[in-house]
This record gives C-alpha cells, structure tokens and sequence, in this order.
C-alpha cells in the first residue's frame, strides 16, 4: 500500500507463447493500482528477460493476404459455439487477444477479471494508408460478476508498426432475454 | 461417336464388375498323404490347370496335410482321382458359399449392434435431446447397474434426470455428482456424460470402481440447468441462468448457483434481476435447485457433493458465503491436492485447490456450501478446463482429455469417501 496513491503489486511471472508451449520468457512487473478514481487505468512497467520469438514472416504474409482481398474481410463467431477456429481465421484470433489486452487493462481495477470470451464480429475497414483497420465486435468476460460484456473496438496493425485501438466502447447488452 | 464409344467401355466394366465370384457348391478337402508317392500324385492334380483348384495348403511333403478348394464341377472328377490312387481325404467345408453367407451376416450383426450401441460421439458436444437418448441408452446398456431417475422438472418443463449407479442394497451410502448448472459450462454437461459411460463400462473392470460401487450408489445428474442448455444452443451460447420469469422485470433468469439456501442474499450475488449473478426472488425458488435439494434430503444417506463448472481450472471446497474455513478445513484441503495431483498426473493439467472464497472470490448460496452445512462433509466444486484461452467455448477435441483428467480426480476423492465413511 502506497498512502494517499494506490496499492502496489510486484510480480513475477512466466509468459508463454500460446502457438508454441516450449517457449517461455520470463517477466517482472510492477501494476500500481489508483486510490480512488476507478476510471483511470493501472499503470503498468515491466520487463522482459529475453527476446519475444520472430513473427515477420508470418507477419508479412497475413499482411500481404489481407491487403490483396478485393472486398473487405467480413467473420462472425469466432471462435464458434464448440470452439473451432479456422485456420485463416486464427490471425484475426490472435489480433483481437492483443487489442483486447490493451482494452482489458483500461478497464481494470482490483476487483475485476476480464478474458476474451468470442469475437461476435470483425469487418475490415479499407484504408488508403498502410496499416489494415478492423472493426471488432468482442465479448468480455469479466470473473467477478460473471458478466459477457459486448465492447467495440478499433483496431489498427501493420507487421512493423505494431497494434493500435484507436477507439473502443462497451456495448449495451443486447434487449434483455 | 466418342460418347458411345464411352458408354459401351463403361458398360463393359459395369458387367464385369456386377460378374462377382461365387462359390456356390465349392467344397474344401483335407487330404492326408502317407508317402512321397502320394505327394507327387497331388503335385500332378496341381497341375491341371482346368480343374481350377486353388490349394490353401501346397502338397510338399507328407508331413503335412494339403488343404485344397475345389470348384462344384470339379469335384467328382477330383475325388475319382484320389480315390482311384487310394489316397485318403476329408471334406473339411461342404459348402464354401455357405459358410461365406453365415460370415457376412455375423459381420453384418455385429457391425449393426456396433452401430446401435457406439454411434454416440462422446468427444463432441450434442444438443438436450441426444443427450437424454444416451442417458437412456447407457441404461439399456448397462442394465443391471444404471437406472434412470426423473426426480423434478425444470421451469420451462422438461425433466430433470438422474443416472442411478447401484449394484443392489437398499439407501447404499452415495455419492452425488451434477453438471450444468450453469448452461454455457458446456464441457462439464460433455464430462458427465463421458463420466457416466466410464462409471458403467469400468465396474467389472476396474478394481477401485468395483469396490466402490460393491458398497456405495453413485447419482449423476448430467444437466441441471436443461433450459439454459437449450438457450445456449438456439439463441445465446454465453446463457448462464436458468430461464424463470422475474416478477417486475424484462429481465429472465437467476444464477442457480446463488439460489441455495448458504449465506444466500449475501456478498457475492446480486439483487438484479438482470445480472448475471442473480440470486432469485429466494432461497430455493428455482425448481431446477430445489428439486435437487429435495432429492438429497429425502435420499437421506448422501456422503459426498460434487459439483462440476468451467472454467479456470480449480478443486474448490466450502466456504463461498464466507472467508472463514469450514471445520474440515484440513481433510478437505488434503484431500483437495491429492485429487488435484491425480489430475495432473494424466496430461499435465494444474488444478489449484481452495476453498471458493479464497480462490476465486465471495459469493453465497452456492450449492456446495449448502450442501456442506447440510452435513455432506465431501463437498467440493471443480472448475474444468481450461484457464482463459477458450473459456467456455473449449474447442469439442478437448472434451474427452477433460473428462479423463476429471475423472483421476472424481475417483480419488470417492475412494477417500469409500474408505472413510461417517
């Protein structure tokens, strides 16, 4: 505890490449989070002992793909009701669990457990620039009240420069059933 | 023309094809040669390439006996043969073909028994009504060990059932097993199911299974939660409720595990009707809890309450109401890691063991507590697979590493329960 500022977690922790289990790094991490005012996001350092494995080429193909498609990416349900993923779906996957990782930690507090639950939509957005756009609908799942949370998301990526949410929002919950 | 050209090749080979070898009046003989004499005379008839014999064991030596298959018009003139040279022989198939036929229809049966009795996928997920068609075939099945209970219906009217695992007695000692009471949990209703075929298809087998089920019953409720399973296959996958109607609100459904009667209305369940944590109007008001609960007081003889949810991979013992631990607090725990350890044990799968409280977070009217003040010493909630990556949409290939990894678990802490009775 941090009087008059906050509480103060020091962490160790071990990350692991979700497409390859034998790799690890390790990580230390320091999250304060505020007293008082919940709107304000943790702040969050940390470093990494080692290097992250090399995506370029995989990178650089999905980007390349999706620059080529004539009419703009449209998926629903991913993954679907019984888990599956398809194959070429699978970047987009993986792309909606970094954006929501920067959503999540916007939106968290000590008493908050957040996981992507499905993406309900993604649409691409053309852009004349570099970057590719998608505009994700993603379902949040958050532990402690055990409620799906519908967020909007905007999400910018290209395989150098990396991702950006450049706007987001929760969601109504759908006509209550 | 070319198209006509093609027809009649394609109608040559149909004919072929349709001209299936029969063997219809074949008759296999067994001959017995005494000497080299007889052998050369059987490697003469071999010779005679008209005759269509086809011999399964070749004439060599006279150490061994020659097994041959003669074609029907064939036959007379082979046994003239051998009979003529006074060589010995026996019919060892009178009738080829018909032995062929009985053959077909034994594969035929058993493949239609296979079909009848294996169809179910278990490492899929299957809607309410395949899985109360497996409950009942597993009762066929397995007869003289499971039997099927309706003990209540759910709000919206359909039955709510119990597997019954008993080798006889009256008001055994027994062990209580749910899944699904929360709808979108959709590996733990795929679990049970899975559960209740290894509970039939191991006694016999299995010697702890055996012996547990030679003193004890063990009561297996697949789907608690039948209509919020249903809502999560046609309308809303992520449903956790159940779907009663809330007085005064737009809003359907109480989260079943806020309903019992622990600690219920307190920290860790909501009073609106829209959440998803809602503990309804009162303690027991859902019928799919109730029904439940009525069940297990009037069965009277209940040793052990288990409970199954997804996900985040957790052994959780009492308390949820409250922080402090139960008066078992040891024992549970032990027995916790012990049966966290068999889990791992299989693939690897951590469990982390705790009591619900200090494990995840408060929360009341949780079936487990109520059933641990109700004096069910062995109570405890799992959380199966997995830790976030899929959460409740665990991909179907999963299912069964769950159910088998569960199951490690689920037997340590019934032979504790066998072995420690109170």
């Amino acid at each position: 505890d941090i009087d008059g500022v906050g509480r103060k977690y020091h962490l160790e922790l071990v990350l692991e490449d979700v497409l390859g289990k034998d790799s690890t790094v390790n990580c230390t991490a320091e999250v304060l989070y505020h007293l008082g005012n919940k709107n304000i996001a943790p702040d969050v350092q940390f470093t990494l002992e080692g290097e992250l494995k090399n995506t370029e080429e995989a990178d650089n193909i999905f980007y390349n793909r999706i620059k080529s498609l004539e009419k703009e990416l449209v998926a629903e349900n991913i993954p679907d009701s019984r888990g599956n993923v398809s194959p070429d779906m699978e970047p987009f996957h993986l792309l909606a669990w970094v954006a929501s990782g920067y959503v999540i930690w916007q939106n968290s507090t000590e008493n908050t457990k957040f996981q992507l639950a499905q993406i309900k939509r993604v649409k691409q957005v053309k852009r004349s620039d570099e970057y590719l756009e998608f505009d994700y609908t993603i379902l949040l799942h958050e532990m402690v009240s055990q409620e799906i949370i519908p967020w909007q998301m905007t999400v910018l990526w290209h395989p150098q420069r990396g991702v950006q949410v450049t706007q987001d929002s929760r969601q109504p919950k759908h006509a209550p059933e | 023309t070319s198209s006509m050209k093609l027809i009649l090749i394609f109608s040559a080979l149909f004919g072929v094809s349709l001209c299936l070898e029969t063997f219809v009046g074949h008759q296999v003989l067994r001959i017995k040669t005494r000497n080299e004499e007889e052998v050369k005379k059987l490697q003469l008839l071999e010779s005679l390439e008209h005759l269509q014999l086809d011999f399964w064991i070749n004439p060599s030596t006279s150490a061994l006996p020659v097994d041959v298959r003669i074609p029907a018009n064939s036959i007379q003139a082979v046994k003239a043969f051998l009979e003529s040279y006074g060589i010995e022989y026996s019919i060892l198939i009178e009738d080829l073909q018909i032995v062929l036929d009985k053959e077909k229809q034994d594969m035929a049966y058993n493949q239609q028994r296979e079909r009848g009795s294996n169809v179910f996928n278990y490492g899929t997920y299957h809607p309410l009504d395949s899985i109360y068609a497996e409950l009942d075939h597993l009762v066929s099945e397995y007869s003289s060990l499971v039997s099927k209970l309706q003990i209540g219906e759910s709000y919206e009217k359909r039955p709510l059932y119990v597997l019954k695992f008993s080798t006889g007695g009256s008001n055994r000692p027994a062990i209580w097993i749910d899944a699904g009471i929360h709808s979108r949990e959709w590996v733990t209703q795929a679990s049970a199911l899975w559960t209740a075929k290894k509970i039939a298809s191991d006694y016999g087998k299995d010697p702890s299974i055996t012996s547990l089920l030679n003193k004890m019953d063990i009561f297996l409720l697949a789907v608690l939660n039948p209509d919020g399973y249903v809502f999560t296959h046609t309308t809303n996958r992520m449903w956790r409720k159940t779907r009663s109607k809330n007085q005064g609100s737009l809003c359907v459904g109480v989260d079943p595990n806020r309903n019992w009667d622990a600690g219920f209305g307190g920290p860790g369940a909501s009073n609106n009707p829209c959440s998803e944590s809602y503990h309804g109007p009162r303690a027991n008001s859902e019928v799919e809890v109730k029904s439940v609960v009525d069940f297990i007081k009037n069965h009277g003889n209940i040793q052990a309450f288990l409970t199954l949810h997804s996900y985040s991979q957790l052994l959780m013992y009492p308390y949820g109401y409250k922080c402090t631990g139960p008066a078992d607090y040891a024992e549970l725990d032990a027995l916790g890691r012990a049966a966290a350890s068999s889990i791992q044990s299989l693939y690897g799968t951590t469990f982390t063991v705790g009591s619900i409280c200090t494990t995840i977070y408060q929360a009341s009217g949780g079936s487990i507590d109520w059933s641990y003040d109700y004096g069910i010493k062995y109570s405890f909630a799992f959380e199966l697979r997995d830790t976030g990556r899929y959460g409740f949409l665990l991909p179907a290939n999963q299912i069964i590493p769950t159910a088998e990894e569960t199951w490690l678990g689920l037997k340590k802490i019934m032979e504790h329960v066998r072995d420690n009775p109170y």
